[in-house]
């Protein structure tokens, strides 16, 4: 039995010591935002916040995360209104097909976090290496990011 | 109109894309999941399958093998140009696997895992046969047949144009440039791996899965199954990217169908990132030999072009049709060509089979012609630029018939190349070079000048509009979003045609028990006829409403902004109130079906530049920019994000990707690791994107269709700029650092011994 919270909410996850925390989300909790793109962490479509750091979920046993806080893009928003790295992903068109957009606004938030408000393009663009996107070709990813760092600094 | 056509509004699909809201295949609950165990080799005789040993895996329900769905027939070839040679792909193939990635068994189970688990312990006893890795290998003269019906892996020869006035042509020019060009396999790769839901319940069947169109889907479905359509739901949800890999239907559809009406349960499969590299259908994938001349003014004379076109182990639904139908009738692109002859030879190989992908055909026709101009540029001693100007159509010579099919009707082709150079800042190219020279890097420039066929082949799209009690108008379209924002762009159309708010509009697709009839989207066709079908759509219920609310009002009565208004009077009544009174009353189904249906022709001018370090071979498109032609915009935010990720694909395709295999036709790129697709920083920092729109005759809204041509202008484009930075040398894609160092350091010695 491991012990975790998810978006805010207890639970006693009693499942296989194999379960991965993406298969215990999506299979076992119903939290199908946080995608598969890959399952050899290289995609990020998997990104969630654990204890407010990004990780790839498809690399997480559940079994280690006892007593863990864990966020996926569905406890983003306050209600109706979106957390300022989803509203400029909105704003900047950065998402078309929408699959690995959850975690690139997971890992967008861990950008602001790790490098401020200030965030170079550049600096974007290289961190997001661990992301893979097939439809936006990425310029508005970047310039997404770059919006939301700021206003995450500025909430 | 703050909502209307013309407009960037931000999309309505993205708040629930945003906040993990989207309806996605996997995202479909099911009680049975299902694997597919596909054959590790490129070419064998399946000796024995033994699955006892998968049965006895606790969890595992059924596995099924060819004998057990041989009755269902065949994933059918919807466009077989190989006469009476067939390349029956069955749902699970039985005496030979023909491609790595070839179902050989189907298990079904109760968890994931236990799937999984149960294909691993399938006993499988194969007898390696010789195979064919390329095109090359299976053109050889002792080449091992794939096809023993077949007279060789050739299966078929198609020919556009003249042959006879080609090659004269070619024989009195004054000047011939000749490259042979391959086109590397890609892989399309959507992020989202396809998926599949298959149920069963009072004797209809529900099949969800990522796919570009319902109606079609069902058709040919309820067809394997032996059912009527009726009997047959298509559902698509949110669909996590396609590129025309996924508007075909693939063997695991009709299998989750198959078990979930035998085991009475849903059956979900869903892919891992192996499968699709394995199964997902491949694009490009050919060789060809292609002659250009000139006469001693530097205008065209004609164009030979042969292509040998791998179509790998099977003919896909519309494998054939790439090279020849699809993109084999623009060969030439929009150049004044008095002759051109277009052969390609259709080859199978012990590959995944080839279809779609994003331009199907198109690109590959751009990059030949592209690729050769700007090498003939370069040994005539002429701009790139200006052998474009003098072999361009004017404006006056359209309509133009290209002598292989096509008509091109409307354009100003030579105006787009202009002021693609003012974007580009044409003139300021040479201090950038230096600049790039003096930190050691080479630099160069490409251009291309693409032309794309937009809507082929379509005749008819339909939209189905329902308008309830609150007023809400929703409208269901006959094509499928893979992410382009049809609930948006097509939500614009209606509100600007109806003159209501767009909260007040709601679009739907991708469920037959809505809307049972349309094409799907494909080709870049879904603005101009599913935006043009909305549009009528709108008309109708107007009409509709106009002859319910005179009836009522007893008076002619006038529509706008969502009320109709007796004349002369102040009495109203609202959409609302006329589809209380009337319920069903406004709704209705139209179509968009022209008298003369035609493609539109985006057409467009890319101009890259590109840094090469000739130390680590190592590139960077240092600028990028564009201009086209894609006739009336209705939401130019969502063209400009289909350049953006068009130019991806086609920089990826230049620069990264390649599928390979080797001489036993084994899959090298099986995973991310192995195949790789651009990241952020491949890409340039900015694409500078303007338009110069002629709109087109061809459907009410005049919009032309933007989804493929990014990837269209970028393939050319970035390699002409490569080989540019080379001093001429040509190569191939992808252009990876390796081979650019290598380049980079014979360009080096050639040099120090001159």
């Amino acid at each position: 039995m491991t012990g975790l919270t998810i978006n805010g909410i207890a639970h006693s996850a009693d499942v296989p010591s194999a379960t991965l925390l993406v298969e215990y989300l999506r299979d076992h909790l119903g939290l199908t935002g946080t995608h598969i793109g890959c399952e050899t962490s290289q995609c990020g479509a998997c990104n969630v916040l654990i204890d407010g750091v990004p990780v790839k979920a498809c690399t997480a046993l559940v079994a280690t995360l006892d007593g863990a806080a864990v966020t996926t893009v569905e406890g983003l928003a306050a209600g109706e209104t979106l957390h300022p790295m989803q509203a400029a992903f909105r704003e900047h068109h950065a998402l078309q097909c929408g699959f690995c957009t959850p975690g690139m606004v997971i890992a967008g938030i861990g950008i602001a976090q790790r490098h401020g408000a200030d965030v170079t393009p550049g600096v974007i663009a290289h961190e997001l290496e661990g992301n893979l996107c097939r439809c936006t070709g990425y310029i508005n990813i970047v310039a997404a990011i770059a919006a939301g760092a700021k206003a995450m600094h500025d909430a | 109109m703050k909502f209307g056509v013309g407009q960037s509004v931000k999309r309505v699909e993205d708040h629930r894309l945003l906040t993990g809201g989207g309806r996605f295949t996997d995202d479909t609950a099911a009680t049975l999941y299902a694997t597919t165990l596909r054959s590790p080799y490129g070419h064998a005789r399946i000796v024995s399958i033994d699955t006892a040993a998968a049965k006895a895996v606790p969890g595992v329900v059924a596995v099924y093998t060819h004998a057990d769905v041989a009755h269902l027939g065949v994933v059918p070839c919807l466009v077989p140009l190989s006469g009476p040679v067939t390349t029956p792909r069955y749902m699970l193939t039985g005496d030979v696997a023909r491609f790595v990635g070839d179902g050989i068994a189907f298990v079904v189970a109760e968890t994931r895992e236990a799937a999984r688990l149960g294909a691993e312990a399938i006993e499988v006893d194969y007898a390696e046969l010789p195979a064919v890795g390329s095109i090359e290998a299976a053109l050889a003269h002792d080449a091992p047949k794939i096809w023993e019906a077949a007279a060789s892996n050739s299966l078929f020869e198609w020919n556009a144009g003249n042959a006879d006035t080609a090659k004269a042509g070619i024989d009195a020019a004054a000047h011939v440039t000749r490259l042979r060009i391959v086109q590397n396999r890609v892989a399309p790769t959507s992020m989202e791996v396809r998926a599949a839901v298959g149920s069963f319940d009072d004797g209809k069947y529900t099949l969800v899965f990522g796919g570009q169109g319902v109606a079609s889907a069902q058709q040919q479905v309820a067809k394997i199954m032996g059912v009527e359509p009726e009997q047959m739901r298509i559902v698509q949800g949110d669909v996590g990217g396609g590129f025309g890999m996924k508007a075909f239907l693939y063997p695991e559809y009709i299998l989750v169908l198959h078990a979930a009406k035998d085991l009475g349960r849903p059956v979900k499969w869903t892919g891992d990132r192996g499968d699709a590299f394995q199964s997902d259908t491949h694009g490009r994938a050919m060789v060809s030999d292609a002659a250009l001349g000139f006469d001693a003014d530097g205008k065209i004379t004609a164009l030979q072009v042969e292509t040998w076109s791998d179509l790998g182990a099977y003919q896909a639904q519309f494998g054939p049709a790439i090279q020849t139908f699809a993109g084999g009738r623009i060969m030439g692109g929009v150049y004044r060509i008095p002759a051109i002859h277009n052969r390609v030879h259709g080859v199978v190989t012990n590959c995944t089979p080839v279809d779609a992908y994003r331009g199907a055909g198109r690109p590959e026709s751009a990059y030949v012609m592209e690729r050769l101009i700007e090498a003939a540029a370069r040994e005539l001693g002429l701009g790139v630029d200006e052998i474009r100007r003098r072999n361009l159509l004017t404006p006056e010579e359209l309509p133009h018939d290209n002598g292989i099919g096509l008509t091109f009707d409307i354009g100003n082709f030579p105006a787009v190349l202009a002021k693609a150079q003012v974007q580009a800042d044409w003139d300021g190219f040479a201090a950038r070079k230096d600049a790039a020279a003096r930190k050691g890097l080479r630099y160069g420039r490409g251009m291309a000048y693409y032309v794309e066929i937009a809507g082929g082949g379509s005749t008819e799209e339909w939209a189905d509009v329902r308008v309830a009690s609150d007023g809400i108008v929703e409208v269901a379209v006959g094509t499928q979003s893979n992410g382009q924002g049809h609930e948006t762009a097509y939500a614009q159309v209606v509100s600007e045609r109806l003159g209501i708010d767009a909260d007040q509009i709601r679009i739907v697709q991708g469920d037959t028990d809505r809307l049972n009839q349309g094409n799907g989207t494909g080709g870049s066709r879904s603005m101009a006829w599913g935006g043009a079908a909305c549009q009528v759509a709108a008309d109708d219920m107007v009409e509709r409403g106009r002859a319910l609310a005179a009836a009522d009002l007893g008076a002619e009565v006038d529509y706008s902004e969502g009320v109709f208004s007796a004349r002369g009077t102040n009495r109203t009544l609202s959409l609302g109130e006329l589809a209380t009174a009337h319920p069903g009353g406004l709704d209705g189904r139209s179509s968009f079906k022209p008298a003369k249906p035609a493609p539109a022709f985006p057409n467009g001018c890319h101009i890259a530049e590109v840094e090469v370090d000739p130390a680590t071979g190592k590139i960077n498109v240092a600028r990028y920019s564009l201009v086209d032609d894609f006739g009336t915009l209705v939401n130019p935010m969502l063209v400009e994000g289909q350049i953006h990720g068009g130019i991806a694909q086609g920089l990826g395709q230049v620069v990264l990707e390649n599928v390979a295999y080797d001489d036993d036709a084994q899959l090298l790129t099986g995973s991310f690791m192995d195949y790789g697709i651009p990241r952020a920083d491949d890409m340039p920092d900015a694409i500078g994107f303007d338009t110069l729109g002629t709109p087109s005759p061809t459907n009410p809204l005049g919009v032309k269709g933007c989804g493929e041509a990014g990837t269209i202008g970028a393939m050319p484009s970035v390699m002409n700029a490569i080989i540019d930075a080379l001093d001429g040398t040509q190569l191939e894609m992808p252009a990876t650092p390796e081979k650019l160092w290598r380049v980079c350091r014979s360009l080096e010695l050639r040099q120090a011994a001159e």
